[in-house]
């Protein structure tokens, strides 16, 4: 038998969105094809990483992922600063962390004052994630948003119930939304058509379709993916065209297996390479289901995975 | 591919003598095309036509058994594309790479490392299965004694690597009762590889510089009999060997072209210049459809993160692991022991089980169903909600293996505390904290 390689037909493609301002805006998806299947369409612009950094200093960082920081933890600017000059950050991801009203519960204004300090130390995208609380979310970016007109800020996670104020603020302000849902293809369309609705422009939006750790539920993000991904561009839906972001460092690096010691785990290998191979792999796999941006902590990791982007597409 | 009603049809006896339960040799067609009913239910179907089905209803991808014993495993088989469509069946294995001028004390030690790699997860024991033995110099006495002590002294299953006819023969004689895979029959030596297989009945790869080589190839290999085929398609540069795999499952898939309906194996040992960076490659061809994927060799800190992204993605998404509702008792609880509550997501059972067994405390685990949800996904879902946990908690009748009334709840169902302590009169709610690993500090210091 002769090899016919069967080629896919697309009915549409992700929408091209750019991230920031300025020279070192970032620009991603535009893809015409499943992720590096670069044999039957184009992917324009490579996935690209965010460096996540956090607005308080993190207390259980495992010693792998603090040594690289350790003297800029304190400060949120310094370390954007240091993850863009030092390590060559695409953006910058600040994790709001304090304000999760179930700890610090810093006030908007609080993370109103670190936002602009980051924003005054680095030039590329600067993303903003939230805790994932509706309410305090919605008080806290869209304080964000009003207070930094026209930086376009990427500002998330955006859900259904939140999504008419940090919407609203957002559209006004110039700034664009990271559009989030948990794991599920019509929850997912359903938020990006609320912000359709309000009037959001529909190039200033990213999908988190919500992110499980690898061995902690990625299998039900990975292929909440493959379907969204298959929903837009083999169905053609456009509700769904939209380039994805995984909010991955933050997953990988909380479980048990990247903080054991080599004493508590002898047969895990050095336990440096353990957390950074943990969060390439996660990276690899999540790459492989369509994500766009990539949220991302170790540089050693961020390297190496830079590194695999090109293999597969230069 | 899958043969139509009306295909079968034109193979069954159309006496309408209806023993096989439907009224007519249509109807019984029609029900096998759809798979409601099986062959052996027609007691009058010829030899031939049987063969004949048998060959229409082989599976796309030949699924090939690899190794014996508790330790062998099988390799392709896969019916989907994607993941959730279906489920994928049989997991990437993993091979590592000794080669054949390897001193025996070296040997010796690195199997011993290897075995260690063995990581308990969902109650699965997760661990790489294949040492890939590479002939370096033609030394046929070396890469038999080598082969003989992997077999015989270890629980890894080989990968014979050899160019060279007389190092293979040696190999397999020196094996063959592990059932390794040969590697490679090329268009170089085809032949006398098929027969080494065919003599010994093991399985064999088969390595071309491109598709279309394989195809050629392995309708050679297959007319001379040989069934349990692995394909190499030969690219060594990591885009083109995306292509090559997903091109082989489409080819098999869609197309329903026997002759890549073949497990793959890659080598990303030949493709990246240190294992860091092979370990990522590696991970691709987990995502997208390698059978075998070999290493320059296991690390913990290296296999393991490829192990765990096997598990997820080789988990069947049809049904999420759970464990059993009820009382779970954990290193010997007694009337005094502290009670924790969780859901029956067989990972969150684990991981907790785990911890609490880790911290030594003697502990009451209550398991409540919560259809297979996590904890924060079956709040979210109504399925661990406050009264329905107090319910259980009252019915499961652990009450009556206790002496106090105290009970610890998830740090991140923390909002349930107070609907369960209405529905629990009496009984103190402790909020534990949020990620397991922080278990056993927390039952320590009650
Ligand atoms: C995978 C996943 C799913 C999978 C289900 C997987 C499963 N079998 O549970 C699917 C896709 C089906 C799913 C569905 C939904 N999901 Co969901 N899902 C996730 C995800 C990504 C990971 C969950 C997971 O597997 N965690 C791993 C397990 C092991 O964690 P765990 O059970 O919590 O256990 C840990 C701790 O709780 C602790 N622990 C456990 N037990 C105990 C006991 C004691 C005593 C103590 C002290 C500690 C402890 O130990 C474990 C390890 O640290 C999370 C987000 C995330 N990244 O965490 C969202 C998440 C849980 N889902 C969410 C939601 C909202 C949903 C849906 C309701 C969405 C919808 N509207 O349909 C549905 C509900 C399901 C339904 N209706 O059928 C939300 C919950 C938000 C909230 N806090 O209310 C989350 C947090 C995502 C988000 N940010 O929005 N989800
Ligand atoms: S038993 Fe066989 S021959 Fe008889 S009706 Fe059924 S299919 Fe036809």
């Amino acid at each position: 038998m002769a090899f016919d390689f069967y080629k896919e037909s697309y009915a549409g493609s992700v929408k091209e969105i750019t991230l920031g301002k300025g020279d070192k805006a970032v620009t991603v998806g535009g893809e015409t094809s499943y992720p590096f299947y670069l044999f039957e369409g184009e992917m324009p612009n490579k996935p690209r990483i965010a460096m996540e950094i956090w607005d308080m200093a993190p207390e259980d960082w495992p010693e792998a992922a603090l040594a690289p920081f350790k003297d800029v933890v304190s400060d949120p600017a310094a370390w954007a600063k240091k993850c863009v000059d030092e390590f060559g950050a695409d953006m910058v991801v600040l994790q709001l962390k304090s304000t999760d009203p179930n700890g610090n519960n810093a006030s908007a204004d609080d993370a109103t004052a670190t936002v602009k300090k980051v924003l005054g130390a680095i030039d590329v995208p600067l993303i903003i994630w939230g805790t994932a609380n509706i309410e305090k979310d919605e008080e806290t970016l869209k304080k964000i948003s009003e207070e930094c007109q026209g930086e376009n800020l990427i500002l998330g996670p955006v859900e259904d119930k939140n999504h008419k104020g940090i919407g609203a603020s957002a559209m006004g302000f110039g700034h664009s939304l990271i559009s989030s849902s948990p794991i599920d293809v019509n929850l997912a369309k359903q938020v990006n058509i609320l912000l359709e609705n309000l009037g959001m422009p529909m190039d200033r939006i990213i999908v988190d379709p919500t992110t499980g750790g690898l061995g902690y539920g990625m299998e039900y993000s990975y292929s909440v993916m493959e379907r969204l991904r298959m929903a837009a561009m083999a169905q053609g839906d456009d509700k769904l065209q939209f380039p994805m972001i995984n909010n991955l460092g933050n997953e990988v690096w909380k479980c048990k297996e990247a903080k054991q010691t080599a004493d508590e785990a002898p047969t895990l290998g050095d336990p440096e390479k353990r957390g950074i191979l943990m969060e390439a792999t996660g990276a690899v796999t999540y790459l492989m289901a369509g994500s766009d941006v990539l949220i991302m902590r170790h540089p050693e990791s961020v390297r190496m995975v830079k590194a695999f982007i090109d293999l597969l597409s230069d | 591919m899958a043969l139509t009603g009306i295909q079968i049809f034109k193979l069954l006896p159309k006496t309408n003598c209806k023993e096989c339960g439907v009224p007519t040799c249509l109807a019984f067609a029609m029900n096998l095309a759809s798979g409601k009913a099986e062959l052996d239910s027609c007691p009058y179907v010829s030899d031939e036509a049987r063969e004949q089905l048998a060959e229409a209803s082989a599976p796309p991808i030949r699924p090939v058994p690899i190794g014996k014993g508790v330790r062998g495993f099988t390799v392709g088989g896969e019916t989907v594309m994607y993941r959730h469509e279906k489920t994928f069946y049989n997991a990437t294995a993993f091979a590592a790479v000794v080669a054949s001028d390897i001193s025996d004390a070296d040997l010796e030690k690195k199997l011993k490392v290897w075995n260690a790699f063995q990581f308990e997860r969902v109650g699965l024991n997760l661990r790489p299965q294949m040492a890939a033995l590479k002939d370096v110099n033609g030394d046929a006495a070396a890469f038999a004694k080598a082969a003989k002590t992997i077999a015989e002294t270890s629980e890894f299953n080989l990968v014979l690597m050899s160019d060279n006819a007389d190092v293979m023969k040696a190999g397999v004689e020196a094996c063959a009762s592990k059932r390794p895979l040969i590697y490679a029959a090329t268009d170089a030596n085809a032949d006398e590889y098929g027969a080494i297989a065919k003599d010994n009945e093991l399985p064999l790869a088969v390595k071309a510089d491109s598709i279309e080589g394989l195809v050629a190839l392995t309708e050679k290999l297959t007319g001379m009999g040989l069934k349990d085929l692995v394909i190499d398609s030969g690219s060594r540069e990591v885009k083109q060997a995306l292509e090559d795999q997903v091109a082989i499952r489409r080819a098999a898939l869609k197309n329903g072209n026997r002759s890549v309906g073949f497990p793959t194996i890659a080598f990303p040992c030949e493709m990246a210049s240190n294992l860091d960076m092979e370990t990522l490659i590696a991970g691709m061809f987990v995502a997208k459809y390698a059978g075998i994927v070999v290493l320059s060799d296991f690390t913990g800190e290296s296999i393991f993160p490829l192990l765990l992204e096997r598990l997820n993605i080789f988990t069947d998404p049809q049904r999420p692991m759970t464990v059993t509702e009820g009382i779970y008792e954990i290193n010997n609880p007694d009337e005094n022991s502290p009670v924790l509550v969780t859901t029956n997501f067989a990972l969150t059972y684990f991981i907790v089980s785990g911890e609490i067994e880790g911290s030594r405390v003697p502990s009451w685990l209550l398991i409540k169903d919560s259809e297979g949800l996590s904890v924060m996904t079956a709040w979210a879902a109504g399925k661990f909600a406050g009264d329905d946990v107090g319910v259980f908690v009252k019915k499961c009748g652990v009450a009556d293996k206790i002496k106090h009334q105290d009970i610890i709840i998830p740090g991140y169902a923390a909002a349930i505390a107070g609907d369960m302590e209405e529905e629990l009169p009496g009984w103190k709610i402790t909020v534990g904290p949020r990620e397991a690993a922080h278990i056993p500090a927390f039952l320590k210091a009650l």
